[in-house]
């Protein structure tokens, strides 16, 4: 089998991130931060060292600043949804996948004002559209760091210089970059920063969070959901401090303990080496495709792709057999589609039909890119 | 006899950094349940030795760890 689904989820996971779920279940199964025993500690211990590598790993002010999400969609619904009120202009991009769009549609019914920037058929967008997009007012401007359906890698250094300029903050959307693209939110001004951790983190899924910068008044933000934080037990009102604000009931711990162990995993091998082999194989994989004829791959140039991820169709076949006979006839799993992202596919132009997607991982063998391009080669002749 | 005391904090994220941050200033610290007759703001406090109080204190405030108060025991 050869797995080319890693912008989905990353499989497999290492055994380190195995070994310390199994680890937490057997020696540090309490509720953390609920009560005083040794296994309560133990499993809060866990919680609050995740916290703080992962502020250290994303250049964080500040480790209580780092809030667990079940995933990055929650993340991203906890800003938009925590700071936006009726009358609120925010800007986005074309580029954006669902987790941002729905949740921002949503939000125009109830009165927002909504503003899309659109961007090239190779995914980039230009820095000049935004700057005229944010102005009169914007609040709040969102972003994805790289397309989930191409791996272009937007400008966000320049788009958080022009949000702070009109007094805006920005939410980008991490979902595929955390652990595959160095992300330093104080040097690069990021103020909310949303990742899940079953990606380029290694984690297991139900993991991830959402990061708050400085700039970011959290008094002014609601929480999505109110309930028991272990803090301030005397209170029937939700409390005002980080994390527990929005962090109500039972956390995911042992989600977090294999998240912690992916994150070390991540920082042993470095980003920069993770980041070179999946670029290599992602460029010789799109270098491969486009030599067969009848295919057509996506996105930007090789040179300017910022993730391992890779799109393309061939001419006169559904998307959906291809992926049908990459897996029935050789073991290759991939996504086709839209992958939750209609406005991308309408600005590459793949709407409504789609990609198939192709994304290799740091397991992924320079074999296992030519037996693929093999695979495709046969499935685009017959 | 040694005489102890104990940190209360508001969230346990705040006692999990304030172990951190005596074990980093070579102070010795303890998580343990939070004495009934303290607040219940948060189930754990950081218990030591009430000799290093005023370490333990200037540890808390250079390091910004929020705490909810400093009792003997």
């Amino acid at each position: 089998m050869i797995y080319l689904d890693n912008a989905a989820t990353s499989w497999p996971k290492p055994p380190e991130v195995v070994r310390a779920m199994a680890e937490f279940l057997e020696r540090a199964g309490g509720n953390p931060g609920r009560s005083g025993h040794g296994l309560s500690i133990a499993a809060g211990r866990v919680v609050y060292e995740t916290r703080e590598s992962l502020a250290e790993f994303f250049h964080a002010p500040d480790p209580l600043r780092v809030i667990f999400t079940q995933n990055a969609t929650y993340a991203i619904n906890l800003v938009l949804r925590g700071l936006l009120h009726p009358g609120d202009r925010v800007v986005t991009t074309a580029m954006e996948h669902n987790a941002v769009m729905r949740p921002l549609r949503a939000l125009e019914r109830q009165g927002i004002c909504l503003t899309v920037v659109p961007c090239s058929a190779d995914g980039s967008l230009d820095p000049a559209d935004m700057r005229r997009a944010v102005e009169p007012g914007a609040r709040l401007v969102v972003v994805i760091h790289a397309s989930n359906v191409i791996g272009s890698l937007m400008p966000v250094e320049s788009v958080s210089e022009i949000a702070h300029q009109v007094g805006a903050l920005i939410l980008v959307d991490a979902a595929q970059t955390a652990g595959v693209v160095p992300i330093d939110m104080q040097g690069v001004g990021i103020d909310l920063l949303a990742f899940t951790g079953h990606k380029s983190l290694y984690g297991p899924p139900g993991t991830g969070g959402l990061v708050l910068g400085d700039r970011v008044d959290v008094e002014a933000m609601e929480p999505l959901v109110c309930g028991g934080t272990g803090s301030r037990s005397e209170s029937e009102e939700q409390p005002d401090d980080l994390p527990d604000k929005f962090e109500s009931g039972t956390p995911n711990g042992v989600g977090i303990a294999g998240l912690a162990a992916g994150v070390r995993f991540v920082m042993e091998r470095g980003i920069a080496a993770i980041r070179a082999h999946e670029m290599d194989l992602a460029r010789e994989l799109a270098r491969g495709l486009r030599a067969i004829p009848g295919v057509k791959v996506y996105g930007p140039r090789d040179a300017r792709r910022g993730t391992a991820v890779v799109s393309f169709s061939v001419e006169g076949r559904r998307v959906s057999e291809i992926g049908l006979r990459l897996d029935e006839e050789y073991g290759i799993l991939c996504r086709v589609g839209l992958h939750c992202a209609p406005a991308a596919h309408r600005t590459i132009g793949t709407f409504p039909e789609g990609t198939v997607r192709l994304a290799p991982g740091i397991f992924t063998t320079p074999e296992d890119i030519r037996l693929t391009l093999e695979a495709v080669e046969t499935i685009a002749r017959r | 006899m040694t005489s102890f005391g104990v940190v209360l904090f508001h969230t346990t994220s705040s006692a999990f950094r304030a172990e951190k941050v005596v074990a980093k200033a070579h102070l010795a610290g303890k998580l343990v349940p939070t004495p009934r007759e303290f607040s219940s703001d948060c189930g754990i406090a950081l218990c030591f030795n009430w000799s290093q109080v005023e370490q333990v204190r200037a540890s808390m405030e250079s390091a910004r760890v929020e705490i909810a108060g400093i009792h003997p025991l």
